[in-house]
């Protein structure tokens, strides 16, 4: 198309310009060929990193995934798929389903509650009152503090008869006390909790941050419409919050398929090595690290990594196509 | 052509006697290298496992700055990390990237081996002689195949450490000999209203010494010493020590929700339980006398405390006064530089065990170094440990980390009334095949 318009002007202005040389058009083939340059320089040293830490670690991890190996030396004995399905492999072990089922168990559970929390919050925030820049800053203290400190503090606070037991005895709820990480049917659900109170803070400032980008005048008009609140959030904000709130489900979702330093600081070993609290990235580093059992441990790591996949790719592919049409799959219309 | 072929013989002999002449100078004089120590500047990094806040972490400084000032090339790098992680986790990683420390803890046994036999760790027979005698068979610990290549600092057995008053106020008059002495206290310590025995479980190998301990007053040595050689662990001895535990954990011994009781970490693990006088025993090595002393108030060793060996266990097959002990060590490795060695040797030497014994961290192996134990109750110990009839070192540590680690496990599911004596023998066996 572009090819055609310099050669109509030239026609037009002839009798102006006196006959010479044809100014030179680069070819099509020259274009492309640049085009080509510019796409491998540009991308080249982001896909040789790419390519050099991430897809060269996943084939080795494939790779001793398939031996018996302990880590000395280079693996010599193969064993196929033993290491996943065997007699000893990861989907016959008891634990390491435990730490799947847990897996999914947060995830569930981290979508149900820290979602319509944080979205409940958020729009409360959303509205003009004394003290909110405060209030945003409490809630979103949680999810700024290291992980490592959050498990710790918790580890504390959970302590038989310390702060938690302490204060639920002085607003009369003692009855509720249990051994919060001692107590195999506990302990998951005590690790949701520090989730919840971590990670809120983080889907809240997403959430916030799309509600400044709604255009005040839907709202406005909204309410000369005579819509009340309820009408406005329900029926204009929310579904204008769509795509943010789709994108957190997203990090969410692999956040919680990945769940690894809360549960390892603050449940015990001992918990996790009945399977109360573990999740697949601590049985990998339980089963890899603490036993040598490296080609075991990788084993895990690729179930761990095709099952984030694939459950990134049917999100991408059923939740999130409409989002990022045009930007990640093909070219919008 | 003849000529070449002669010329290139003679090269080669002049080569050979160069070679001899170098191997000799190197190998057989051993003053040629020692006077090539201290020479250059070297740093030595030094991993140990006193992490808490106490006087061994200060007292490994002041070792480390001694020697410092002894030989000024030599700068000593330390970090101290928790034992746990230490063993189980920093070291094997960091052998595995070739980057080791150059000294670091070591606790013998099966893990050593496989250290040895992965190459990882310096040969020090031939420098060590001297101080490898002035230890006796502890030492044989630290050695694989007859050549040493660890020295213990520490070694002793381990038993109850225990609250004398809560005893006392509870009517317990002697030191239970038996199993069923034992029990017997329990009920009356538990009639009193206190907790009898402090166990952190959630760290899993406190617990799993109770196992170990039935294991070795149900097992034979030679069942003991298949299991660790040829993981043979089809002795029946095995499933009985399970029942042995099975039976001890129906008298509910333990603090309540001990699984989430750690075993060195805070006022609220088993060892800070004992210590604040909230559990009257606690089964722990010899170094639990140091790790106390971090956890109380006042952070001095409570003046309470007294120790006796693991009981008898009546009807049982195995040996009743052998008691299962381990140490603390350290070794080079492969690649560490000739002062790791001296710096090895300087921290075994008798003033610096001295010292060692004076902090109350532990059992100093050197002969003539225990006069410096000031802590009563280690005097005890080591009393205990000359006395003992045989020494079986931590199951886990003689088994390596695989089977380690899976009968620990298999044990912490004893505890939690969620596994069975034949559960452990299983997870033994099945590590086997990993």
């Amino acid at each position: 198309m572009t090819a055609t318009q310099p050669s109509v002007s030239l026609a037009d202005r002839a009798p102006a310009r006196p006959a010479g040389p044809r100014p030179r058009v680069p070819g099509r083939a020259a274009r492309t060929r640049r085009k080509w340059y510019e796409i491998i320089g540009l991308t080249g040293p982001a896909l040789l990193v790419f390519t050099l830490f991430v897809l060269v670690p996943i084939g080795f991890a494939v790779y001793y995934s398939l031996y018996r190996w302990h880590g000395y030396g280079w693996p010599t004995e193969f064993v196929g798929l033993d290491n996943y399905f065997g007699p000893l492999g990861a989907f016959r072990d008891p634990i390491f389903r435990d730490g799947l089922r847990n897996n999914f168990i947060v995830l569930v559970g981290s979508l149900a509650v820290q979602g319509p929390l944080a979205l409940g919050i958020a729009l409360l925030l959303n509205r003009r009152f004394r003290g909110r820049a405060v209030f945003r800053l409490l809630v979103f203290v949680p999810y700024v503090l290291a992980e490592v400190t959050v498990g710790i503090m918790w580890q504390l606070i959970l302590q038989p008869d310390s702060a938690a037991d302490s204060f639920l005895r002085s607003i009369g709820l003692g009855g509720l006390v249990t051994g919060w990480l001692a107590n195999l049917n506990v302990v998951l659900w005590t690790m949701l909790f520090v989730l919840t109170w971590k990670y809120t803070g983080f889907a809240l400032i997403l959430f916030l941050a799309g509600l400044a980008n709604i255009p005040d005048e839907l709202t406005e008009a909204a309410a000369i419409d005579g819509a009340s609140w309820w009408q406005i959030q329900r029926h204009v904000t929310i579904p204008l919050l769509g795509p943010t709130i789709r994108i957190w489900m997203f990090l969410s979702m692999i956040g919680s398929l990945q769940l690894f330093d809360i549960p390892w600081v603050t449940s015990q070993a001992s918990v996790r090595s009945l399977g109360a609290s573990n999740t697949m990235a601590t049985y990998m580093v339980e089963e890899g690290f603490n036993q040598r059992l490296w080609s075991y441990g990788n084993t895990v790591a690729v179930i761990l990594f095709v099952i984030s996949f694939v459950a990134a790719l049917l999100f991408q592919r059923f939740v999130l196509r409409r989002d990022v049409d045009g930007a990640l799959t093909r070219r919008a219309n | 052509m003849r000529l070449k072929r002669r010329s290139g013989a003679i090269f080669a002999l002049v080569a050979t006697a160069a070679l001899v002449a170098s191997g000799c100078s190197s190998g057989g004089n051993n003053s040629q290298s020692s006077s090539g120590l201290y020479k250059n500047p070297v740093t030595i990094t030094w991993w140990h496992n006193a992490n808490t806040a106490g006087p061994l972490k200060d007292y490994w400084q002041k070792v480390a700055n001694d020697f410092h000032a002894l030989h000024p090339t030599v700068t000593i790098k330390i970090s101290a990390i928790e034992t746990n992680d230490l063993q189980r986790n920093r070291i094997p990683a960091a052998l595995l990237s070739g980057n080791p420390p150059d000294l670091f803890q070591a606790w013998g046994g099966g893990e050593m081996v496989e250290q040895v036999q992965s190459g990882y760790l310096k040969d020090i027979t031939a420098d060590t002689k001297t101080e490898v005698a002035s230890m006796g068979p502890a030492a044989n610990i630290w050695a694989v195949n007859g050549k040493q290549y660890g020295l213990p600092y520490d070694f002793g057995i381990e038993g109850f450490w225990y609250n004398k008053d809560m005893f006392t106020k509870a009517g317990i008059t002697s030191k239970p000999a038996t199993l069923d002495d034992l029990k017997a206290d329990i009920a009356k310590l538990k009639t009193a209203g206190d907790t009898a025995i402090a166990v952190g479980a959630g760290d899993k190998w406190p617990a799993a010494h109770f196992w170990y301990n039935f294991a070795v007053r149900e097992c034979s040595a030679t069942a003991l010493s298949n299991a660790s050689t040829k993981q043979d662990f089809t002795d029946p001895c095995f499933v009985k020590a399970g029942d042995d535990l099975k039976s001890f954990l129906a008298t509910s011994p333990f603090q309540a929700k001990f699984l989430a009781t750690s075993g060195q970490q805070g006022a609220s693990s088993s060892a800070g339980l004992l210590a604040n006088g909230k559990a009257a025993m606690e089964l722990m090595g010899a170094w639990d006398g140091g790790t106390m002393q971090g956890l109380t108030p006042d952070q001095k060793e409570p003046t309470f405390l007294d120790w006796f060996p693991f009981p008898s266990v009546p009807g049982a097959g195995g040996s009743q006064n052998t008691q299962m002990g381990g140490g603390d060590g350290f070794a080079c490795s492969k690649k560490a530089p000739p002062e790791c060695v001296e710096f090895l040797k300087y921290i075994v030497s008798p003033e610096v065990e001295k010292g060692f014994s004076a902090t109350g961290a532990g059992v100093p192996t050197v002969k003539g170094a225990e006069v410096g134990l000031a802590d009563p109750v280690l005097q005890t110990i080591a009393k205990a440990t000359q006395s003992a009839g045989g020494i079986q070192l931590w199951l886990d540590t003689a088994f390596g980390a695989k089977a380690g680690t899976a009968m620990n496990d298999a044990i912490v599911a004893i505890f939690a009334n969620k596994g069975t004596s034949q559960g452990v023998v299983d997870a033994l066996q099945k590590s086997a095949g990993r």
